[in-house]
């Protein structure tokens, strides 16, 4: 067995026979010819029958893929009919005495030269492009029939690579997947395989297709970017249970999607996502949140030496909010402590982080750290729905605090005639258990809770989860946190607040039931747990 | 001669299929019409010319017209760009 890494395009798992493409290459002869003329005019002929050829491939890739993958054809048309490209191969012709083959082939070159030292990667992988309209021309020039590929049973295409024009004129209901030696993921090879929902990997490198003969079983793992040839026993049958896993959590997102989070006797509870990133959107859409109940804005602070910029900031939450277009975006202000890798920051060392230096802490201690995530968070309010929340709060003190900067912050943007959310929600997390038990005098002062279940349970059990020596002594049911939970719903509900949970136990299925009895009007979860949570909560009485 | 500057806000820049089309438009018009970016300056008509412009989201380009039918060019590639571009 041999196992193969690459650049995955595609979440999906593929078992089957490989079928090995290779395109036919023609040796480019080139030689001088005593009649340029002749050979200008072979030359604008093939151009034409060329243009069929793309033609044909287009009106198929809008029959049989979308709107958007026909584009790249139409595309290939207008290369084709350049006048740059086309001057460029007639004088080669016409000034170098060749033949319109070597003079084809070499313009392709230097014009996918030209993408390919470009440096951005859409524009690199356009030299593709080039070659294609290119290969096109020489294989008619050449005489060579246009190397579709004919699948008989369902498999596995792998090649060194494919152009548009390969990928289209494939039958799509027999490939399985695609794995290619070379390619990005911006190559068309890739966007076709996302547009056509096929798993595929790219860029495997060139021990692929030595490797491989037809018939062989391989398995195309596109959550890892992983490609196993001739799978061993063990391998084939995990690789099958994550396959089986994979198709009942597609067949339940299209079942459930769009359905309501409602119960059989019509409660309704929100649910929504926890994200710890912009790029964590995409599952987000596609698991059907209701909303993100968690927009965790430590990225932002981790990974670095000095502190994001405001506008930095800014353009990250305003990208969450567009791209929710319209539904709430509970964004948590930063959550940082000793235990975390911010030397720009110079906490002071602790014993003891966890009880610590941290979070609002530091926001309310360093005020000016805490106004620029302020004004950042209030000027992207201005584009979609965001609502605002603190994190470790123990009690009211710090809360009106807190609120009276983000009062000074309001008036110096308003000052400014900066535009934001006027009546943007500000909210607390309860992740401390002074704040759950005194949570009936804090929800008058705010606008919503979210209850942090992870750090509420390590705090009222005196517990560290992560201490596997501890397990016995560890209950994340535990009656104490249950109750406390339960004080908090009530706190919330006399108070005419919303209050929802964004720790693990929000998507514990085993107390779905309590968390509705109780009242909890919102779950936010990680976006995977989304469908199966709806599931449960569908199933409940 | 007439021209415009224009900042680009598409944030793809000015893509593979744009310039096509950006290029199509411009083939409609006798003049001759000519793309600037920074230093780099292409001919309209041409696709290579401008895709090699690798113009990005936030860059401002030049489009002058020069020839009997520059002014509908120009408003006509004006037009076009507010629109997709």
């Amino acid at each position: 067995m041999l196992v193969l890494e690459g650049k995955s395009v595609f979440a999906g798992i593929a078992i089957g026979p490989v079928i090995l493409y290779k395109r036919m290459v023609h040796t480019v002869a080139g030689h001088v010819v005593t009649n340029p003329e002749s050979e200008v005019a072979r030359f604008r002929a093939a151009r034409l029958t060329a243009q069929n050829q793309i033609k044909a491939l287009y009106e198929k890739a809008l029959t049989e893929v979308d709107e958007k993958t026909a584009n790249i054809f139409d595309v290939h048309q207008m290369m084709l009919d350049d006048l740059d490209y086309i001057e460029a191969i007639e004088s080669t012709i016409r000034t170098q005495k060749m033949n319109a083959e070597y003079a084809v082939n070499a313009t392709a070159d230097s014009f996918a030269k030209m993408f390919a030292a470009m440096d951005d990667a859409y524009m690199q992988a356009r030299a593709a492009d080039v070659k294609d309209i290119s290969g096109k021309v020489l294989n008619i020039l050449t005489g060579g029939n246009e190397g579709l590929v004919t699948l008989e049973k369902p498999s596995i295409l792998a090649a060194n690579d494919l152009v548009p024009s390969e990928t289209v004129s494939l039958d799509k209901n027999k490939i399985m997947a695609f794995i290619t030696e070379a390619g990005s993921t911006n190559s068309h090879t890739a966007i076709l395989a996302r547009t056509m929902g096929i798993p595929a990997i790219v860029g495997l490198g060139n021990k692929l297709v030595a490797n491989l003969k037809n018939d062989l079983t391989v398995i195309v793992d596109g959550f890892e970017g992983k490609v196993y040839i001739d799978p061993d026993a063990t391998t084939l049958s995990v690789m099958s249970a994550k396959l089986e896993k994979d198709k009942k959590h597609k067949a339940l997102l299209a079942d459930l999607k769009g359905k309501p989070n409602e119960t059989k006797s019509g409660h309704q509870i929100k649910v929504y996502a926890n994200i710890g990133q912009p790029k964590d959107l995409a599952a987000v859409l596609d698991n059907d949140a209701g909303g993100i109940g968690l927009f965790r804005s430590e990225f932002l602070y981790l990974g670095r030496d000095n502190f994001p910029s405001e506008e930095e900031q800014f353009t990250a939450y305003k990208t969450v909010l567009e791209t929710m277009h319209g539904k709430e975006v509970v964004i948590r202000t930063l959550d940082i402590g000793a235990d975390k890798q911010v030397g720009y920051f110079n906490l002071p060392h602790e014993d003891n982080p966890a009880l610590g230096y941290r979070a609002i802490r530091i926001c309310l201690t360093q005020p000016e750290i805490f106004k620029t995530q302020l004004r950042a968070i209030l000027r992207a309010s201005a584009f979609g729905k965001a609502d605002i929340m603190f994190p470790m709060i123990t009690s009211a003190k710090e809360i009106e605090d807190a609120k009276a900067i983000v009062s000074e912050v309001k008036e110096e943007l308003k000052l400014k005639g900066i535009a934001f959310d006027e009546n943007i929600k500000i909210g607390i997390m309860i992740e401390t258990p002074a704040a759950a038990v005194i949570s009936d005098e804090l929800a008058k002062h705010v606008d919503f809770f979210s209850i942090g279940s992870n750090d509420l349970t390590q705090y009222t059990l005196a517990i560290d989860r992560q201490n596997t020596s501890l397990d016995r002594f560890f209950n994340a049911h535990h009656p104490a946190l249950l109750r406390l939970i339960a004080h908090t719903a009530e706190s919330a509900h006399a108070n005419g607040i919303w209050v929802g949970i964004c720790g693990e136990l929000g998507a514990d299925q085993a107390l779905t039931e309590e968390f509705i009895k109780m009242g909890i009007d919102e779950l936010s979860v990680s976006p995977a747990s989304i469908l199966p949570l709806r599931e449960r909560i569908r199933n409940i009485d | 001669m007439k021209e415009f500057a224009y900042t680009v806000k598409d944030p793809e820049g000015i893509h593979a299929r744009p310039a096509g089309l950006l290029v199509k438009e411009a083939g409609k018009f006798k003049s001759k019409i000519t793309i600037t970016a920074g230093s780099k300056h292409g001919d309209l008509k041409r696709i290579f010319g401008v895709m090699a412009l690798g113009v990005k989201t936030g860059t401002t380009v030049t489009i002058s017209a020069e020839g009997e039918d520059e002014e509908p060019a120009i408003a006509a590639i004006e037009a076009f760009m507010k629109a997709h571009l």
